[in-house]
């Protein structure tokens, strides 16, 4: 707080401050409009991040628990990765099949939305961002009662004999489905805001120069919404992979936790897990980064760059 | 990161050249310097969040923070949802109000505490570094409660300023993570035993054996509480569980519990959303709270809701008010426990939270307010029946089978 009232008080006074200089007042305005969001940032981000890696590293107090000392110990990371690799793998699966089920439902939505809805546009807008009103965890919990045993989802797939296990709570499918369905409006939203930016003569031209309605969709809308489906993948692939509430609130005890449950117990349920779940952090970030690194690398435009 | 790919235009990358050539050259130094100092700042307060270090072993004296409640008069209270009888129509808490009223202390109460786990993993780095965690009373369950004394995170007692403290219950008085009650006093106690809805289930539970059948398979919760969980079923194994066992019972009831998770039995190890999983149908029964089900029985006006303590035993715990060692308010704060130990004070919580009342004489004045209640052994167990029906507490652990145990049982659950 107080480095921001200091960066404040001093940008007018700045240009009195000596002689004036030869336009090299210029050059300071962008980092003077940086410092604010710098400073942001290291506090927000790289302070925390250095801490939770400085964590990752404590060694358990012998015969203390709960209690940590300094040490540079990457054996937590070791550990930790040797240990919950099923979660990991877990965790990317779902994300994976979540961004895929939000990608097939989002895109239509987002085609209709941007060409094919007129008046209705702003509607589906808006049935789009609804669900943020409410609380992401109430909307998770209420699908619990949604897909209840004797709720209406279960009942109906048991009378047509869809439902082998008798259930759907407490199962991957649940889970997957939760995430798909938290995330679709992530997904929905960049691909419907690049499809509405392109020009529509452009598909048209497809057209007039004999491409069928598929190869116009191929060569020239799908590229153009590109930059989109790209954010929107990443957008919805990112936060899922990291997410727990959904394992937690809609899955079962051991066949579908993801790595953010054993994060979350690590943290507050194990007695002396703060290193280990430091570490499941860390290495988590590091995955999706390199995963988002080479998707970025192989489909990305420009645009992202 | 990936430089930026000129512009094609010749014109226009001539101009980009020059104007990235120049912003780089001119201010790099100072970029520089105004990065390194940041950085500098950043490793000094880093320094200064090193982990706090363990409490010296043996009796060292504690320094206490200098009391203010003579001339501040606030109390902050955390603690657990709907553990304090409150009024839907004033929207207050009638006996707090009372209090309040008799000595002008301004208590601020807060449902803060929803897990013994997460609430005390939230404010242990802050406690165990002294930094006040703006709390003046605290509750936790015996065992955390033993982890917390175990740390030296409260503060003693002093029950010479507490008259009414010595109407604590003669079975609750000399527990083994506090001696002669020195540091921490009941709030309330409860049970754990079996609950199940007497129509679906269609036959009388009355052992953990009755449970693991085949038409409940799938349709049991069982309670993420290890103590609860693995107690009842180590009271099946014929342990003792209030003394002496070790790691070897330990593990023989996760190996239970592990096994009928895999077999499909148990649907899913749960903290106290287990009741949403009653109320939808998901569970049918479970390993449950006592006060829980009779919540579930007023809520859903059904009567079938059926608790009952196994034939091999059940468990009994207690949640215990304490004073963190950072609190301000020592003497306001044991002024309100000591309250909340007048027999009419403690029977009106009662009536409302319907667990175990733990204060000598509350019976009497339950009579006053609803005879029924008064007759029933889940707010005043008698002696005999808590002997006859075998209910235990769970022993205090030692520091590193707090550790061990609590990380197998994570495994149990997954996670």
């Amino acid at each position: 707080m107080s480095a921001l009232a200091h960066v404040g008080g001093g940008t007018p006074g700045a240009p009195d401050d000596g002689p004036p200089q030869e336009r090299g007042g210029r050059s300071w305005a962008p980092y003077l409009l940086l410092i604010p969001g710098t400073i942001w940032l290291l506090v927000f981000f790289v302070f925390p991040l250095l801490q939770l890696f400085t964590v990752s590293l404590q060694s358990g107090f012998p015969g203390f628990p709960g209690y940590y000392y300094r040490d540079v110990n990457f054996g937590n990371y070791l550990d930790a990765i040797t240990e919950f690799a099923p979660h990991f793998g877990r965790s990317l699966l779902y994300a994976g099949l979540a961004t895929f089920f939000a990608f097939v439902l989002a895109y239509p939505l987002a085609y209709a939305m941007a060409f094919k809805a007129g008046k209705w546009r702003n509607v589906m807008m808006i049935c789009v961002i609804a669900p943020f009103f409410t609380s992401f965890i109430l909307r998770t919990i209420a699908w619990r009662q949604i897909l209840a045993d004797n709720g209406p989802v279960a009942e109906t797939l048991k009378f047509l004999h869809l439902l082998p296990g008798g259930r759907i709570t407490e199962t991957w499918v649940a889970v997957v489905a939760g995430l798909t369905y938290n995330f679709l409006p992530f997904m929905v939203l960049p691909i419907y805001a690049s499809l509405e930016r392109a020009d529509p003569k452009v598909i048209e031209a497809g057209g007039d120069l004999y491409a069928n309605g598929l190869t116009t969709f191929r060569k020239v809308t799908l590229p153009m919404s590109l930059p989109g489906v790209i954010a929107g993948t990443l957008l919805t692939f990112i936060p899922a992979a990291g997410d727990y509430v959904n394992a937690e609130l809609l899955g079962s005890d051991r066949s579908t936790k993801m790595v953010g449950n054993v994060i979350e117990s690590q943290f507050f349920r194990v007695l002396g897990g703060f290193p280990t779940a430091a570490a499941l952090s860390f290495t988590l970030m590091a995955i999706i980064l390199a995963m988002v690194f080479v998707y970025i690398r192989k489909f990305g435009t420009e645009e992202l760059l | 990161m990936k430089p930026l790919r000129p512009p094609a235009d010749p014109v226009a990358r001539g101009l980009v050249r020059a104007a990235m050539s120049s912003t780089r050259d001119r201010s790099f130094s100072r970029r520089g310097l105004l990065g390194a100092s940041l950085m500098g700042g950043a490793a000094a307060a880093l320094s200064a969040c090193a982990p706090p270090t363990p409490p010296a072993a043996g009796a060292v004296a504690v320094q206490l923070p200098t009391d203010v409640s003579a001339t501040d008069k606030v109390l902050k209270w955390a603690n657990w949802t709907a553990y304090l009888d409150y009024d839907e129509d004033t929207k207050k808490y009638p006996t707090l109000e009372a209090f309040i009223k008799k000595t002008g202390i301004q208590v601020t109460y807060s449902e803060d505490v929803d897990d013994n786990d997460s609430y005390f993993n939230k404010i242990a780095p802050q406690l165990r570094a002294k930094q006040d965690i703006d709390r003046d009373i605290f509750v936790f369950t015996d065992w955390m409660a033993n982890r917390v004394i175990r740390d030296g995170l409260v503060q003693p007692l002093e029950l010479i300023r507490m008259p009414h403290a010595a109407n604590l219950l003669d079975s609750l008085k000399d527990v083994s993570f506090d001696p002669g009650r020195q540091k921490s006093l009941t709030w309330q106690s409860g049970f754990a035993g079996i609950g199940y809805d007497k129509s679906k289930v269609g036959r009388e539970l009355k052992s953990l054996d009755d449970l693991w059948q085949d038409d409940l398979k799938g349709k049991i919760v069982v309670l993420s509480e290890f103590r609860d969980t693995l107690g009842l079923v180590m009271l099946q194994q014929g342990v003792d569980i209030s003394k002496g066992f070790g790691k070897a019972q330990f593990e023989a009831a996760v190996a239970e519990i592990d096994k009928r998770i895999s077999d499909g039995y148990i649907r899913r190890v749960k903290g106290n959303s287990y009741l949403e999983d009653l109320k939808s149908g998901n569970a049918i029964a479970g390993i449950v709270w006592s006060g829980d089900l009779f919540v579930l029985r007023a809520e859903t006006e059904n009567d079938n809701w059926q608790f009952v303590i196994p034939e091999s035993g059940g468990t009994l715990w207690s949640d215990n008010m304490m004073i963190p060692i950072t609190s301000r308010h020592r003497k306001s704060a044991m002024a309100l426990m000591d309250y909340y130990y007048q027999p009419e004070v403690a029977a009106q919580v009662a009536a409302y939270v319907n667990y175990v009342c733990p204060v000598e004489g509350a019976q009497a004045e339950m009579e006053k307010i609803d005879p029924e209640l008064a007759k029933s052994p889940f707010i005043f167990p008698s002696e005999s029946y808590i002997k006859d029906n075998n209910v235990k507490g769970f022993r205090a652990l030692s520091p590193q089978e707090d550790a061990d145990y609590s990380s197998i049982w994570a495994k149990v659950v997954g996670n």
